[in-house]
């Protein structure tokens, strides 16, 4: 149907695909709290919540209405326009990531073939890059508008921490990059489903990648902007309400959407193998590929609260020397190899 | 310098190897040890529904017997008063009727008698003191209540059911 020069399934389609994807990072960003309470339970031998509902599994209701009752505390002194500023950017920023993710294969309803894809852009992986580097943005506007020393300190944390490990994370990308060819995300796998999967070719750079996505989610070891027992809390040290459940809530959206990256770059994304050869319809093949997707993700936010409840924090000094003095050279001496066995294959 | 126990162990101040220095095994290692507490039993009681054995000696909140007939053992000497290092209980004594002999069994007894379970450590003294076998303590714990008052246990809280009268129970 094209009316007035648009094409208006296009459009519902779109804003369909748009709240689908949506909803589903919210839903899993918030049984993932579930999931973490779970996962620290059972790794210190406790059962967990398991009050509110079966299993407990009401349990993430509770907490939002919680935080949504409660009393919100704007300081005297803080900035309030960017005190409001802080959360709404990292909320905002946790969700833009997933526009470029490829959730499943295409599928036909009604002769039409829909990309289960919000945007293809050629430039997917920058996108995701220039999109994430933002969200320190929401940590340091958040800090810094708290008016006090230790949210100050966090985000000061925060932002040379995330600088610094971005670096690294870029060069195990351009590896990758030279192996692909492609910054779009959808001809990634399609390339990892017509060959084998880019963790054999690439093992150093997906570690690199690991390493760096934790660092770049804040999540433990890496937590320093949010050191509970060195700065009270960190940069939401002065939050309260629902803007601290923003807080929280989008660092759970970025473990989902960076575990979700992974197994797109490293791990086939929705290709799993011989999906091909099962002779199945092509929506068929795009829900078992979705599903593919997701337990090849929920398997790494398992793993980035298995790795939470196992090791320590760094101390500072520790961070930064294993970001510029292990990790680059490190991502380097990945590229300089890739490059060099990429260029002997095509000679 | 001797040492007192052979329990020392010397820190090993050896520069880490190269294998050392890539953490990677060590973190191996360790997740492998968290992967294994994920299926391990857990220690969790889960209260309400299940309930945890008391040992042979607990101490629990105070009842006063009666005797075979259901008559009320407690004399009121004060014995166990005097022996609650917290101060815990008060009573006051009143002389037997003649007609009330299916009621205590000897000629004096307790009108009232209290126990506050707020001050009581539950050190177990006054169910040692007692010359009548008067005041055990048993296999419960107070309950949680929102008020202070509802913690001074009286003796309709503290007397055991009557054999006589409310038997089958």
């Amino acid at each position: 149907m094209t009316l007035l020069s648009i094409d208006w399934f296009f459009l519902i389609e779109k804003i369909l695909l748009i709240s689908g994807v949506l909803v589903l990072s919210l839903v899993v960003a918030m049984y993932s709290t579930w999931g973490e309470r779970k996962v620290a339970a059972w790794i210190q031998d406790r059962l967990g919540p398991n009050r509110a509902g079966p299993m407990g599994l009401l349990q993430p209701l509770a907490d939002g209405g919680k935080l949504f009752f409660k009393e919100e505390i704007i300081p005297t002194n803080s900035n309030r326009f960017l005190f409001i500023l802080g959360p709404s950017i990292a909320m905002l920023v946790a969700c833009m990531t997933s526009a470029v993710i490829p959730w499943a294969d295409t599928i036909t309803i009604a002769g039409r073939q829909i990309s289960l894809q919000v945007a293809d852009v050629n430039i997917g992986i920058l996108f995701i890059f220039g999109v994430v580097s933002m969200g320190v943005y929401g940590i340091m506007i958040g800090g810094w508008a708290s008016n006090n020393k230790f949210s100050l300190l966090a985000s000061v944390r925060a932002a040379s921490q995330i600088i610094s490990y971005e670096l690294p994370m870029g060069l195990a990308l351009i590896a990758l990059l030279m192996l692909t060819g492609t910054l779009s995300l959808k001809e990634i796998v399609e390339q990892q489903r017509a060959g084998l999967w880019n963790v054999v070719y690439q093992p150093l750079g997906f570690l690199i990648f690991l390493i760096c996505a934790f660092a770049e989610c804040n999540r433990t070891p890496f937590d320093l902007p949010e050191a509970e027992n060195e700065l009270n809390g960190g940069y939401h040290l002065e939050y309260s309400s629902m803007k601290l459940g923003f807080f929280l809530f989008a660092e759970y959206i970025n473990m989902f959407i960076s575990s979700a990256l992974m197994a797109t770059l490293y791990f086939g994304g929705y290709a799993y193998p011989w999906m091909d050869k099962l002779g199945l319809s092509e929506n068929m093949l795009a829900l078992t590929g979705f599903l593919a997707l997701f337990i090849k993700t929920l398997f790494f936010i398992f793993f980035f609260m298995w790795v939470r409840w196992t090791i320590p924090r760094f101390r500072y000094d520790q961070l930064m020397r294993l970001g510029w003095r292990v990790l680059i050279p490190l991502a380097l001496a990945n590229m300089l190899i890739t490059g060099a066995v990429e260029l002997l294959r095509h000679h | 310098m001797q040492t007192l126990t052979n329990r020392a162990k010397p820190v090993d101040r050896r520069p880490m190897t190269f294998m050392e220095k890539m953490y990677i095994p060590a973190i191996a290692k360790g997740m492998g040890i968290t992967l294994k507490h994920l299926f391990q039993r857990k220690a969790t009681v889960s209260f309400p529904e299940k309930k945890r054995q008391f040992s042979a000696v607990f101490r629990g909140l105070h009842v006063l017997n009666r005797d075979e007939e259901g008559r009320e053992r407690c004399t009121a000497c004060g014995l166990c008063a005097v022996a609650c290092p917290a101060e815990a209980i008060t009573m006051e004594a009143a002389e037997r009727k003649p007609g009330e002999e299916h009621l205590y069994r000897e000629e004096k007894y307790a009108a009232r008698y209290e126990i506050n379970m707020l001050r009581c450590i539950f050190c177990g003294f006054c169910e040692e003191a007692c010359p009548k076998d008067a005041v055990y303590m048993s296999e419960t714990f107070a309950p949680a209540m929102y008020e202070r008052k509802g913690f001074i246990y009286g003796k309709q809280d503290l007397l055991i059911p009557n054999p006589k009268t409310s038997s089958g129970k």
